[in-house]
């Protein structure tokens, strides 16, 4: 089958590692895997900014770029719901647009959900760790993200999951918010750290980048000593990279 | 013009800092939380009934007008005098009018949400009358002269003993100095002050959580029960409420009471659940022997024809509040606004501008919780997402933003262009993040670095790195 990747601007520039763990996974899975240069971002900014004429165009750009292959596929829960649910939305008012945009919808999948749920992937792996997941809000709430990723991560041998007290509240990124709103965003994702680090657990996953840099940032702060990873990361072995967050 | 409101920004600051509240918001975002899915638990339909109740509030804001006439018009026939009030201001006229034409000196009020829209305590206060809350923790943001801080908990943000000391100011007479107060005690107190009110009272004014238009009877909840004092013991009584609580039937009226508890308190019902149906009647021991009710608008009708229609679900339980994470962390103060939170951020600027709460639909991460424990489903992320795409088309987002937005979508909209602007500033980031690190002045970055850390993983952008992979294939 013939996957476009959508690689979503955070991982394009801040952690090239997620990518290329989502293709190993999809590769070693026997998928076709392209990587449209024409791409460039899901538009969420300027949609959750208010801004939609921007979004259409680049929701537009999306369609064109992404509606030859079989499947589109995000690393990132919350981009990929913007192609999946706002896209419909934002075209609600143009008959054709809206087609091509349901159609899009219909075959767009977040990485874990594309994984565990199309491709039924088997991992055979050994990893010794204690790992708590963190559920990105728009993973979770708009695309019933839950059990993919946990499911996906109890295949890793001698990997044990302890669930955070509070796994479902948000860390306080929410996108601009986290530059808009600072004390606040600072708040939230303090509140998140500790619950972090009372499970004890030596690394945290997740499946959005943004949601991964706010925390690990927080917690690098905070000295808490805790090292985050994208669940594909982990997925595909993660021997030669480093945390999100930390340079040699 | 560009909206400077920084009021919310400040507030929230000065909120973070205040140990006590952020100490009982603890209260709210554990406590309740956990007590509405403790409530919820045992019921496993409570899905269906938020579909339900979703359905019946959408119903009756497709159909409002006939609803409302149906109510007028049973109320009347009930012996009831109906009010509408198209604005804040006519609400409090028609109010003070009827406590004029009684001759109204002292006045006890129930709980309602309405009232501290329009503002009534403060035109009642300027008109020489004497009024009382009756619900305690009105009574207590009284005394402290503040607005509520929660919409069902309004004194949520007060500690025992700021209650205490507000005691002791105010109850001159009956306050023991050298005792310690416990929760009871203060409930005792306040007992004692407010008996003494309900029984010299000339008009009681409450509030309604659902107005039957089958039947034109009110529908009133309180755990205190004292909305059914200020109800029953003064002659003259008013209901001020506001046009979307119409119900169709006293059926729906049981649904919708059993998602608002149970979402509201964690309660699987609320203590006092109270049926008015007109005044005394000639053959009643006891009641009011007149009964006016205030259909405040305010605002509502308007909402009605926008996309904000879904707002006035509403049913005021709070939930969206206790699960909102900025709620959470900065009280119901900061937003300024009679109604907080994610409903507030939404009801504020509807019924008063989007330039006076600029900073309200914007405070939000989207995060989405409040919505999926609205009872009433309504979709709070839309509604905020629509409300800053209105602000963006009346260009009320300050300049920086616009411009960081506009550049943005420039590269954007140019894939191209896009890929090699990305791989500057990756190359860019990796050379100066120290320095970023230790610079305070630029913008986006001091935002994040003031009390996070960053670093770049790579000197490349994937889209680079898959083009030399590409390239070697
Ligand atoms: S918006 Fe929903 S959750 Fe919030 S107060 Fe209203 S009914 Fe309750």
């Amino acid at each position: 089958m013939k996957i476009g990747f959508f690689v979503t601007c955070l991982v394009d520039t801040l952690r090239p590692e997620i990518a290329i763990a989502s293709i190993k996974l999809l590769e070693d899975a026997n998928c076709d895997v392209h990587v449209p240069s024409q791409q460039t971002c899901c538009a969420q900014i300027a949609f959750n900014n208010g801004d939609l004429e921007t979004s259409k165009s680049i929701a537009r750009n999306v369609i064109n770029v992404f509606e030859p292959f079989d499947y589109l596929v995000a690393p990132s829960g919350s981009c990929l719901s913007m192609i999946k649910v706002h896209y419909p939305e934002l075209f609600k008012d143009e008959a054709k647009m809206l087609e091509r945009a349901n159609n899009l919808s219909e075959k767009s999948y977040e990485i874990l959900t594309f994984l565990n749920d199309i491709l039924d992937i088997k991992i055979k792996k050994r990893f010794p760790a204690t790992v708590t997941y963190h559920d990105s809000c728009s993973g979770l709430r708009e695309l019933g993200i839950k059990s993919q990723p946990r499911k996906l991560l109890s295949q890793i041998k001698d990997l044990k999951i302890t669930e955070m007290h509070e796994p479902e509240v948000c860390c306080g990124f929410g996108g601009t918010f986290c530059v808009k709103y600072p004390e606040i965003s600072t708040n939230i994702v303090t509140e998140k750290s500790n619950d972090i680090k009372n499970t004890g657990a030596d690394i945290l996953v997740g499946g959005d980048l943004g949601c991964l840099l706010n925390i690990s940032g927080r917690c690098s702060r905070m000295n808490i000593p805790i090292k985050c990873f994208h669940t594909v990361e982990l997925l595909a072995g993660i021997d030669d990279c480093l945390p999100i967050g930390k340079t040699k | 013009m560009p909206n400077t409101n920084t009021e919310f920004k400040y507030k929230a600051r000065e909120a973070l800092k205040d140990e006590q509240l952020q100490q009982a918001l603890v209260g709210v975002k554990q406590g309740l939380v956990n007590n509405r899915l403790d409530a919820i638990k045992v019921v496993p339909e409570f899905e269906s009934f938020r579909n339900d109740a979703a359905a019946v509030k959408q119903h009756v804001l497709e159909n409002l007008d006939l609803y409302l006439e149906e109510f007028e018009e049973n109320a009347i026939s009930s012996g009831a005098i109906v009010h509408w009030a198209k604005t804040a201001e006519d609400a409090r006229q028609i109010i003070l009018d009827i406590c004029k034409q009684n001759n109204a000196k002292n006045i006890i009020k129930g709980k309602s949400m309405v009232s501290e829209e329009i503002r009534l305590n403060e035109a009642l206060k300027n008109n020489g009358l004497d009024v009382v809350e009756t619900d305690l923790g009105e009574y207590i943001v009284q005394l402290a002269d503040e607005p509520p801080s929660h919409i069902i908990m309004p004194c949520i943000h007060k500690t025992l003993s700021q209650i205490t000391q507000l005691f002791r100011k105010n109850h001159t007479d009956i306050h023991k100095a050298d005792k310690n107060y416990s929760v009871a005690d203060i409930v005792n107190e306040a007992r004692e002050v407010m008996r003494r009110k309900f029984l010299s009272a000339d008009i009681g004014i409450i509030g309604a959580n659902f107005l039957i238009a089958e039947t034109g009877s009110i529908v009133l909840v309180t755990n205190e029960g004292n909305g059914d004092l200020c109800s029953c013991l003064p002659k003259t009584q008013i209901i001020t409420t506001s046009i979307e609580k119409v119900l169709p039937t006293l059926d729906d009226a049981s649904l919708l009471l059993k998602v608002l508890a149970r979402s509201a308190t964690g309660q699987q019902i609320t203590s006092y659940n109270t049926l008015l149906t007109g005044p005394k009647q000639d053959n009643d021991k006891d009641g009011p022997e007149e009964m006016h009710i205030v259909l405040v608008d305010n605002g509502r009708s308007k909402m009605l024809k926008t996309e904000l229609r879904e707002m006035l679900r509403c049913i005021r339980c709070g939930a969206c509040l206790n699960h909102c994470p900025v709620y959470g962390s900065v009280g119901g103060h900061a937003y300024n606004s009679v109604y907080p939170g994610p409903m507030g951020s939404i009801l504020s600027p509807a019924i008063e501008g989007l330039e006076k709460y600029y900073d309200l639909p914007n405070a939000c991460t989207l995060n989405g919780r409040c919505e999926s424990v609205c009872p009433v489903k309504i979709p709070l992320t839309k509604i905020l997402r629509h409300l800053r795409n209105e602000q963006f088309k009346k260009r009320l987002n300050n300049k920086s933003t616009r411009f960081s937005l506009k550049l943005w979508s420039f590269f954007a909209t140019r894939p191209k262009l896009y890929h090699r602007f990305n791989s500057l500033f990756i190359n860019a980031l990796n050379i100066y993040i120290n320095i970023l690190n230790r610079c305070s002045a630029i913008p986006v970055f001091s935002s994040w670095l003031k009390s996070r850390d960053f670093a770049p993983s790579q000197q490349k952008t994937f889209q680079q790195i898959w083009q030399s992979r590409k390239e070697n294939d």
